[in-house]
Order: C-alpha cells, then sequence, then structure tokens
C-alpha cells in the first residue's frame, strides 16, 4: 500500500499555490498531510501486527521449531541487508534536510541512493529467496527440503520453550487425535525427543510472509521515492515546500523499522 | 447574523455547480462523492435485500422449497457479506458522514478530497470483486470465511476476499480523512466538547476504523496466500492454527459491529434532540461513552469463540469484558430518554426511525447479554438466536439508524422535501415487519434451531413460515420508503435551509448547500442550542430567533 496522503498536497480545487482553499492556512495543511500519515503509519503497524502475532504464538508453541529452522536463514547476508537499510534511512533522512535547506541536487542523489539502497536490498533477498528456493525450503506445501544434510544440521541445541507457565514443560507438537490447541495454555502432552522436529515447513511459512510483505512495502516505498525524485528533479522542492519529501521519509523509515524487528526475529534466534 | 432561510434548487447549488458525467466521477467535493457513495450503498442494499427474500423463501418449508442446498448456502454467504461489507459498514460514515462531517465543522471540505475520492472507487473495485465472485461460482463459506472450510471449498473464495481486502482499505481511509479533518479542520471556537455528538460518533469509528481493519486485512491476506500458495499459517495439515484465523478474524470483526453502531448512534443523539426541540442531555456522558465504546470494543473479541477451543480462562475475561460494553451503551439510552422527558416530541419520519431505533437496539443489546455469558451461550451460540441478536442491533440498530439519517438530511442532499404522510406509513410497515421477521427467530433458537441451515425439524415450521411473511412487509415498508424519496426528487416542495429547528451548523446554509458549503461563514456555538431557532410560516422552515428575543416554536 502506498502512502496517499502526500498526494493531496497540491492544486486541489484548482487553487493555484500548494494550499488548497479547504484550509485556512500551510500551516494548517502541512499539519494536516503529517497527521494523516502518521495515522497512515499505524494501520501499516497494525497490518504487520497481525504477523508478529501468528509468529509469536507458533514460536511460544514450538519454540523447538524456530530454534532449528533459523539454522538455514543467512546470517551474513541478513546482517548486510539490515546495514543496508540503516544506511538508506541516513540517506533519506539527509534528503529531507536537502530539500528544507533548498540544496536541489543534493536531494536528487541523495533519493537515488536511498532507491539504490533499495535495490541492494531485494537484490540480497533475492539470493537469499533463491537458495532457499533451490533447497526446497519453502512455505508450507511447497516444503521439500532437499539435502539429507539439511535435514540434520549440525548443532542443533536442544528445544527450550520460550514462554511457559510451567517451567518443567516442554513445548511439543500436540499427538495427533488431540485438535488443534489454539492460544490454550493447558498443560501440554509429554515429549518427544527428535532431533528434526516437525512442522519445521511453519517456519518457513511465516519466514516467507514476513519477508515476502515487507518486500512488498519496500518496492511501493521505492516507487514512491523515484517519483518524489521526479518532482524534485523539476525543482517543486524548497524551504517553502517540502512535505511531500518529508512524508516519503517517514514511510521509508517505517520499512526500515520494521525490518529491523524482522532480522533478530528470524535470523538471530537462540 | 444573516442565516440564509431558503432553498437554493434554483440557484446555484452544489448538484448545479457543474454538468456532465465527468463532473460528477472526478469531483473532490465531499457532498457529491457522499451522494455516490449513497446511491452505490442503497444499491448493494438493494441486492443483499433480494438475497435475504430468497433465503426466507427457501425456508418457508422444511424442505427444499425453491432452491437446492449450495444455493442456500451461497445464498446466506452473499447476503451477509454484500450487507456487512458493502452496505453497513461503509452506510453511514462514508454516505452521511461524508456529506455531513465538512459542513458540520463549517468547513469547505474534508482534509483530503482525493483521497476521499480514492476511498469511494476503491469501495467499487471491492464491490466489483465481489460481484465477480458471484458470477465465477460463489462463495459458500458464511461472511466469516472460517478456515479450514474456506481454504478447502471450491467455491471462488479469493476474489470475494480479496474484495472485502479492497473494501477495507475503502473504510481505513475514509476514517484517516475524518480524524484529520475533525482534528485539522474544526473552527478554533468550536472546542471537543461544542462538536455535533455526530462527530464524536464518527470519530470514535474512525479510531476503529484505523486500528481494526488492517488486521482484518493481514488475515484476508494469509487466507488468499494459503489457498493460492498452500502456506498453512492456518491449516493444521500443515501445523498451522485454525482458531488462530478465528482470533484474527474476530479481532477485526467484533470491533467492526462497533464502527457499525457508534455512527448509528450518533446519528440518533441528533435525531433525539432535534425531534425533542430540546437540549441533548448528558451531552458529555454521550460523547465521552462513544470513546469508551470503542476502547472496550478491542477487549471482547473471544466471546465469539466460547465454543472454538479458547482456554477457559480466557472465556472467563472475555465474557467478564463483554458485559462491560453494555455500561455505555446504556449510558446513550439513558441520556437519549432523558433527552425526551419534558421535551416536545415531534413525531416527524426520522423521529419514528428514531423511536424504533431505541427499541430494537434495546432488545439487541440485551439479548447480547445472554450471548455474553457463558453458560447460556454455549447453549445459544450457533442458533437463531445469535441471529435474532446481531440483526437487532445491526438492522434494527445502524440499519434503521441510517434510514432515519437519509430521511433527516435528505432535505439538505437534495433541497427537497418529502411526503410526511407515505414517509411514516414506510417508517411503520418497517417497525412491524422487522419484529415479525426477528422476535419469531429468537424463540426458535432458544429451542435449538441451529443457524445456516437448510433444512429443519418440521416443529420449526410455524416460527419459519412467520419470520417468512415478516420480511415481506418489510420489503414492502422499504418499497414505500423507496418510492417516497424518489417521488420527492420530482414533485417535493423545496426545502427551507433548516426545516427541523437543528442547531448543527449544516443547517445554516441554503438546501442543498452551494458548492463552497457557506456563503458566509458560520459562527458555530452550542450545537444543543434549539432554543434560538423558531418556525417562520413564510420560510416554511426554522429561522434563528431575533437576538433577545425568547425562542420557542410558534
Ligand atoms: C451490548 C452490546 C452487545 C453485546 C453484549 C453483544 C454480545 C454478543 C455475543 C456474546 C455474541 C456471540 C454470540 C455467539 O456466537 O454465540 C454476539 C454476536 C454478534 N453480535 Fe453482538 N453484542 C452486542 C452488540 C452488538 C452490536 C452493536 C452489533 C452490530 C452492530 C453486534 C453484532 C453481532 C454480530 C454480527 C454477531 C454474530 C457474529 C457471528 O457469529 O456471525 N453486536 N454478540
Ligand atoms: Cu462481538
Amino acid at each position: 500500500m502506498q502512502p496517499v496522503a502526500e498526494f493531496e498536497e497540491v492544486k486541489v480545487h484548482g487553487a493555484e499555490s500548494h494550499v488548497a482553499h479547504h484550509f485556512p492556512d500551510a500551516k494548517a495543511q502541512v499539519e494536516a498531510g503529517k497527521l494523516g500519515m502518521w495515522i497512515f503509519l499505524a494501520t501499516e503497524i497494525l497490518l504487520f501486527g497481525g504477523l508478529f502475532c501468528a509468529y509469536a504464538v507458533y514460536r511460544a508453541n514450538h519454540p523447538e521449531i524456530f530454534v532449528y529452522a533459523h539454522h538455514f536463514l543467512n546470517k551474513i547476508l541478513g546482517g548486510i541487508n539490515t546495514v543496508v537499510l540503516i544506511f538508506s534511512s541516513f540517506t533519506m533522512a539527509w534528503a529531507v534536510r536537502a530539500a528544507q535547506l533548498s540544496q536541489q541536487k543534493k536531494l536528487v542523489r541523495l533519493l537515488a541512493a536511498t532507491i539504490f539502497c533499495g535495490f541492494v536490498f531485494l537484490g540480497i533477498k533475492y539470493v537469499e529467496y533463491e537458495h532457499k528456493w533451490k533447497e526446497g525450503l519453502l512455505w508450507g506445501k511447497r516444503y521439500k527440503p532437499a539435502h539429507a544434510e539439511v535435514s540434520k544440521p549440525k548443532d542443533v541445541p536442544p528445544p527450550k520453550p520460550l514462554i511457559s507457565v510451567n517451567p518443567e514443560e516442554r513445548s511439543t507438537l500436540p499427538p495427533p487425535a488431540v485438535p488443534p490447541q489454539g492460544l490454550s495454555w493447558e498443560v501440554r502432552a509429554a515429549s518427544q525427543e527428535t532431533v528434526v522436529p516437525q512442522n519445521v515447513q511453519l517456519f518457513f511459512s511465516v519466514y516467507f510472509v514476513m519477508t515476502g510483505l515487507h518486500g512488498l512495502h519496500v518496492v511501493a516505498g521505492m516507487v514512491v521515492l523515484f517519483w518524489i525524485l521526479l518532482r524534485a528533479r523539476r525543482g517543486e522542492f524548497s524551504s517553502a515546500y517540502f512535505t511531500p519529501v518529508d512524508l516519503a521519509g517517514l514511510y521509508w523509515h517505517l520499512v526500515d523499522l520494521i525490518w529491523i524487528y524482522l532480522f533478530p526475529l528470524l535470523y538471530l534466534i537462540h | 447574523m444573516a442565516v440564509p432561510v431558503g432553498n437554493a434548487l434554483f440557484g446555484d447549488n452544489y448538484l448545479s455547480h457543474a454538468k456532465g458525467w465527468k463532473s460528477w466521477l472526478f469531483t473532490l467535493d465531499h457532498k457529491r462523492i457522499g451522494v455516490m457513495y449513497l446511491v452505490s450503498i442503497l444499491a448493494s442494499f438493494l441486492l443483499g435485500g433480494v438475497f435475504a427474500l430468497l433465503i426466507r423463501m427457501e425456508l418457508w418449508t422444511p424442505q427444499r422449497t425453491i432452491m437446492d442446498a449450495n444455493t442456500y448456502n451461497q445464498m446466506f454467504t452473499l447476503h451477509g457479506a454484500a450487507m456487512i461489507f458493502l452496505f453497513i459498514i461503509p452506510g453511514i460514515p462514508a454516505a452521511l458522514g461524508n456529506f455531513v462531517l465538512p459542513l458540520m465543522l463549517g468547513a469547505k471540505d474534508v482534509a483530503f478530497p482525493r483521497l476521499n475520492l480514492l476511498s469511494y472507487y476503491l469501495w467499487v473495485a471491492g464491490a466489483v470483486l465481489a460481484l465477480v465472485s458471484i458470477v465465477t461460482g460463489a462463495v459458500d463459506t458464511g461472511w466469516t470465511f472460517y478456515t479450514p472450510y474456506s481454504t478447502t471449498t471450491n467455491t471462488s473464495v479469493i476474489s470475494m476476499t480479496l474484495g472485502a481486502f479492497i473494501l477495507g482499505f475503502s473504510s481505513i481511509f475514509t476514517g484517516l480523512n475524518f480524524i484529520v479533518s475533525i482534528h485539522k479542520l474544526r473552527p478554533p471556537t468550536m472546542t471537543w466538547f461544542k462538536m455535533p455528538l455526530f462527530l464524536w460518533g464518527l470519530y470514535g469509528t474512525a479510531i476503529i476504523q484505523i486500528l481494526a481493519t488492517p488486521v482484518l486485512g493481514i488475515t484476508l491476506l494469509l487466507l488468499i496466500a494459503e489457498r493460492a500458495l498452500g502456506v498453512g499459517i492456518f491449516d493444521p495439515a500443515l501445523g498451522g492454527d485454525p482458531v488462530l484465523f478465528q482470533h484474527f478474524f474476530w479481532f477485526y470483526s467484533h470491533p467492526a459491529v462497533y464502527i457499525m453502531i457508534l455512527p448509528a448512534m450518533g446519528v440518533i443523539s441528533e435525531l433525539v434532540s432535534t425531534f425533542s426541540h430540546r437540549h441533548i442531555f448528558g451531552y458529555r456522558f454521550i460523547a465521552m461513552s462513544s470513546i469508551a465504546i470503542a476502547v472496550i470494543s478491542f477487549l471482547v473479541w473471544g466471546h465469539h469463540m466460547f465454543v472454538s477451543g479458547q482456554s477457559n480462562l480466557a472465556s472467563l475475561i472475555f465474557s467478564i469484558l463483554t458485559f462491560l460494553v453494555a455500561i455505555p451503551s446504556a449510558v446513550k439510552v439513558f441520556n437519549w430518554v432523558a433527552t425526551m422527558y419534558k421535551g416536545e416530541v415531534e413525531l416527524a419520519t426520522p423521529m419514528l426511525y428514531a423511536l424504533s431505533f431505541l427499541f430494537l437496539f434495546g432488545i439487541g443489546g440485551l439479548t447480547g447479554l445472554f450471548l455474553g455469558a457463558l453458560a447460556t451461550d454455549v447453549h445459544l451460540t450457533d442458533t437463531y438466536f445469535v441471529v435474532a441478536h446481531f440483526h437487532y442491533t445491526m438492522f434494527g440498530g445502524t440499519a434503521i439508524a441510517f434510514f432515519g439519517g437519509l430521511f433527516y438530511w435528505w432535505p439538505k442532499i437534495t433541497g427537497r422535501m418529502y411526503r410526511e404522510a407515505w414517509a411514516k406509513l414506510g417508517a411503520f410497515l418497517i417497525f412491524i415487519g422487522f419484529n415479525t421477521t426477528f422476535l419469531a427467530q429468537f424463540i426458535m433458537g432458544a429451542q435449538g434451531m441451529p443457524r445456516r441451515y437448510y433444512n429443519y425439524l418440521p416443529e420449526f415450521a410455524p416460527y419459519h413460515k412467520v419470520s417468512t411473511i415478516g420480511a415481506f412487509i418489510l420489503a414492502i415498508g422499504f418499497v414505500i420508503a423507496a418510492g417516497v424519496l424518489l417521488h420527492s426528487l420530482f414533485a417535493g416542495e423545496p426545502a427551507p435551509a433548516n426545516p427541523w429547528g437543528a442547531a448543527t451548523l449544516e443547517w445554516q446554509t441554503t438546501s442543498p448547500p452551494p458548492h463552497d458549503n457557506f456563503e458566509t461563514q458560520p459562527i458555530p456555538g452550542d450545537p444543543y442550542d434549539v432554543d434560538r431557532w423558531v418556525f417562520d410560516r413564510e420560510a416554511g422552515g426554522y429561522v434563528l430567533a431575533p437576538s433577545g428575543a425568547a425562542g420557542g416554536r410558534v
């Protein structure tokens, strides 16, 4: 979903200036745009909130799956991507500053740098996805691990429950005859001692859904930034008017922020 | 201060401001967007209503009457989905709210007019996708799309859920627009507690729209991914958990029932004060209870899952929280009744709808308590008792308030008055038809008639027959109401600026309003200071009493 709030800035009802006729003054209009953007960001957080919630439920109920499966993610590539996005947030913030100071050329360059970081991120993500594809480490129905060694990684620590009412209790799958337990905290059946836990595909489902949706947001953010870049080249922004740059920046920071949560939750599990 | 008293039908107004279909389809005027929403939403109501009549006809006899079992399953799904996603959720905010909110603020438009138009087209896109699903094999999951059935049935779940997903974004953008408009376009002299209560209702609604709808969005996306790609997050065969779907779904859909009812309560506050010709009683309580309802509504979703395998502790907590909702709801009802007490109640058509609302919503809310109590719910859940309960709240509550609001603002929207006598007859038949239809359902539900069943035991036949007859009385009522409104468009008397004697700002401009809403900027005062308005025979409506003179009706 793209941020739409900043589309509202110009020429509503055919007015010449940047102030639409239904706002008392420019300040009210800028404030309205910002409030709108923040509210929009809140909806984005809640959209991902559902996924974080699913993550929490499954990880709490089946920590062994997450501990086992996260070894298949490439920490190095994930780490590089984290750095790339943090750096792009930095260039974005600087771009907003450049717009505020009417530094036209610098603004264009910084926006281009931000978009470039987006491409690097997507490229690295592609390498990761492709690797998973080859190994058959895909979501739900498509999970078909290719190599024997893949199904038995070397150093799998014994499963440890993350949250548990009773510290003695260990989370396992419910035995087949028991219906799904949902969020119930009732004591589960005794443990089972396999190295490769059942239902590993669940981790990859969560992984692909979360990173996939995030990836779509990166793409949407890049499209918006590209549009801002075109407008910046036409010289539309200056210290007098830079709200669209500002709002697009906010959106980009949110996209980065979500990744900063995704990285440790998916790649760095203990 | 010069307040326009007259009718602008024959002068410059928002309807005559620009001509041609393009001036409608690309309009940024909140009034025109509101009218487009109104037409589309009423069309959806008609569609959903036809499905409802077909369902009721099928249930005339215990066996097959007019359709086979599969078609029946599709009918109730389409009925529910059309009524909920296309009609009742956008109904009051997007159609009436869009038209009235800027006027009530004394503003020229909503904060983001383009976003407003975008959300209308998102609504259209969602509606088209829903229609596509009907053509390409319909949906038979019920409007709740529960997994694992919805991931295994071979009907077109994807296009329906994608439609609902897009409708969700339409709803989010409307909410976003309203919140920003209320914060940033409110005139400095209109403090929060000088705001009309309809705006408080819309504000509470917008908060829920923004915080709950994205969760529905992700739920539906996961469902689509599940069907299209087999991600298995809700599929027990792949280690997923179908109950998680229910949690997600109700985390949105319970608050969604307050997306439906809060604006309705806002409408009722306006109607009750205006037609009692009395200042609203307990303004602050009504305003704050809207916010209280919005907050509590996020904490009770588990009452839809008492028998779905949720832990007993969770059920207990959800049950307690559910009872809390009754408090702010009752606060409102008592304040409305207190407003009418010693007021001069005028039984105009909108007021008849408001009184229907009080009666029907009262029953709907009180029967909710039986469903919120664990022990009784286990018996009543998934029976016709639930069906009757939510129709009393959603139809008897929200839809009735919507029609009350429609008759109330109709002269402002169109510049025409309708025939009171016929309009009252319509309202009366709707009330009678409604109770005939749904009271019978309470009884058979309590006796064990399950919901969503195609065939039933012959013992239930009399109740079903009564219910079906009621549905047709209802339909006649709506046909009359529609006829009254359509007739007014062609033959109605020109409406005065303020036909009812209300004190909110939308009545201080001509009917219909000019393109920019007000010729002269109105000065907001107490929105319920109705005593300052006196009936003027010459204008055919209410005008401001000359300052100093005591107000009142002549
Ligand atoms: C005092 C207020 C209310 C209470 C205590 C209440 C309580 C409940 C409970 C406990 C259920 C679950 C019944 C079951 O599945 O066994 C339920 C169902 C339902 N309620 Fe309410 N409710 C209230 C108000 C409303 C309002 C205002 C609306 C809509 C405008 C509404 C719409 C619905 C719907 C649609 C369902 C059925 C959902 C389904 O299972 O398909 N309720 N209510
Ligand atoms: Cu509920």
